[in-house]
């Protein structure tokens, strides 16, 4: 689903600025300052994927970000200009998809299309645009008649059919079913190889996963974590975790004592944490055989994303 | 586009959203005909104005006339931008380079259109079915009356749309808002069976003097039929609307 080859090169626009830059945003409600002074940066080409609890600051940072709402502090650049003072030609060069996914009842989808490509200097084919997001089997019916993962994906062709080079996914796949949100992967996805940048905002963590080549964690209005989703967290660092079931006759003091030093019992599975796994793998399992011990359901793991993400996002949450 | 290209492009899906929403078609063009039909069928006769006889349905298709422009250009906008709000639209819509310019006056522009084609429809059912004459040399009052009030009711609804929190309030606040009115302002009740209090609350408020605006080239057919006083006063809520509507005017419901 990924291309690691190199992507195609979008037209227009100065290459060697981040297509988003922020530094110190802030913004409050009343007393209370939702978002406290934040970083972010987003290059050209970049699926970047912006995670978070609700009443993080999340939704905040990006409406900040689209030209919806006004901020407090801090510099604010988006294709090179401030949203606050977006213009007909800076909303042309950005496409949205929204929370929300109503769309007019009245309209059919190919009319619908049609109507926003009306709004915009350069837009795509329309035709092409609806194919896209595989919709090219409902052109002709009206929005009502559509389930609401079509719905999702007429507002992602709605998003797309002014050609922008950035696009905002807020939550794109949020109450899919999991056949669905495959399908809109691989939109994304294509979107990716089509040259967009991608800002996307999700809960789900395999999401950003499989779609993100940059993650940020925001948690209590701070960036609290940044990198690849590979490394989040300090992630690819992380000690491995050997686990198995313990058997019934079994103490972790008959284990050898190298391991027995660092094993630990949580409820009824015994844990190794190891720097490096290959050696007391071989101890443990040297040790199993010489016993007759069966090491039902051994796993070598490292922390997933989400492990990593609810780490951090505790870590914020607990009382300092 | 030019800019008016780009106006007639959301004009016309506009125009085409109203036509195809049953709400609207039923609401806002079948009802007024209902009601046209049923008034004249149940209060016949004639009276003496001016020293010409004059039938009594000749005073309900200006009445109707004026619920026919309020449901247009009020009642139905004023829910349409409501759920347009509610759905999120309006905030996605402002997220595209179109101007919120366009984005209103179409949807105005769709309450007027259809406002003016709802009066010559009465005025023909009338003439057909009732043989109410049709206003020769005082048309243009008759024309300018339904521009004018079309337009000051549109400006009403932007600023009324404000005031309602979400699509269900819409229909309730809509209709408490008009229906007690067309009754104490001469569109169901003629004004002279009306008492003078509540004569007096009416004034205050604009359905009255459009109600007057439309009736005076229909039944006066000397003269110009232009109602200046009644027109500034329609003039005066609109203007006064849209400046409400112009500060307090929302794109997203008020929780999001």
């Amino acid at each position: 689903m990924r291309s690691t080859t190199g992507r195609p090169a979008v037209d227009g626009g100065d290459r060697s600025s981040p297509v988003v830059d922020v530094h110190g945003l802030r913004k409050s409600y009343g007393d209370h300052e939702v978002v406290r002074g934040i970083d972010l940066q987003v290059e050209h080409g970049e699926v970047f994927a912006f995670l978070g609890p609700n009443g993080a600051g999340k939704t905040t940072t990006v409406e900040i970000l689209e030209g919806y709402r006004s901020r407090d502090g801090g510099e604010v650049r988006v294709l090179d200009k401030d949203p606050a003072d977006a213009d007909r030609q800076w909303r042309s060069r950005v496409g949205l998809v929204l929370q929300s996914c109503t769309m007019p009842a009245e309209l059919t989808v190919g009319e619908l299309v049609e109507l926003y490509a009306g709004y915009y200097p350069h837009p795509r084919p329309v035709a092409q645009t609806i194919e896209l997001v595989g919709l090219a089997g409902q052109r002709d019916s009206r929005t009502a008649h559509l389930s609401g993962g079509q719905l999702r994906r007429l507002d992602v062709a709605l998003a797309l059919i002014g050609d922008p080079e950035l696009v905002f996914l807020d939550e794109p796949t949020t109450g899919f079913d999991p056949s669905a949100r495959h399908h809109a992967w691989e939109v994304i996805a294509d979107l990716r190889d089509l040259g967009k940048t991608i800002f996307l905002t999700t809960h789900y963590m395999d999401e950003a996963q499989a779609l993100a080549d940059r993650v940020a964690v925001i948690a209590a209005g701070e960036i609290v974590a940044e990198g690849t989703p590979e490394t989040l967290g300090g992630r690819d660092r992380a000690m491995a975790d050997i686990s198995f079931l313990q058997s019934e006759n079994m103490a972790v003091s008959e284990l050898p004592e190298e391991l027995a030093s660092v094993a630990q019992v949580r409820g009824s599975r015994v844990h190794i944490a190891a720097l490096d796994p290959a050696r007391p793998l071989y101890v443990l399992t040297r040790w199993a055989l010489e016993n007759g011990e069966q090491l039902s359901d051994l796993t070598v793991g490292r922390p997933t994303l989400e492990d990593v993400y609810l780490r951090l996002i505790d870590a914020e949450e607990q009382p300092q | 586009m030019s800019d008016a290209t780009l106006f007639a492009h959301q004009f016309r899906s506009d125009l085409a959203r109203f036509w195809r929403n049953p709400q609207s078609r039923y609401f806002t063009l079948l009802l007024p005909i209902v009601f046209l039909v049923i008034f004249a069928g149940i209060f016949t006769g004639t009276t003496i104005v001016e020293g010409r006889v004059i039938s009594i349905t000749t005073f309900y298709v200006p009445g109707i006339m004026t619920l026919g422009i309020i449901s247009a250009s009020f009642v139905n906008l004023t829910q349409a931008i409501v759920a347009q709000r509610e759905s999120g639209e309006l905030k996605r819509l402002r997220g595209t380079p179109l101007p919120t310019s366009f984005v209103i006056s179409s949807r105005a522009a769709v309450g007027v259109v259809v406002a003016i084609v709802m009066s010559a429809l009465l005025l023909v059912i009338g003439r057909v079915a009732y043989n109410v004459p049709i206003p020769h040399s005082t048309m243009l009052g008759l024309v300018i009356a339904v521009i004018v009030g079309a337009a000051a009711f549109v400006c009403m609804a932007f600023a009324f749309s404000t005031r309602i929190g979400s699509a269900d309030a819409a229909a309730p606040a809509t209709n408490l808002a008009v229906l007690p009115l067309y009754f104490i302002s001469g569109v169901f009740v003629p004004e002279r069976q009306i008492p003078k209090y509540l004569r007096d609350i009416a004034t205050v408020f604009p359905i009255k003097h459009l109600a007057q605006a439309v009736r005076e080239p229909i039944i006066h057919t000397h003269g110009t039929g232009i109602s200046t006083t009644n027109l500034l006063v329609l003039a005066a809520w609109g203007i006064a609307a849209l400046l409400i509507a112009a500060r307090t005017f929302q794109f997203s419901p008020k929780s999001a």
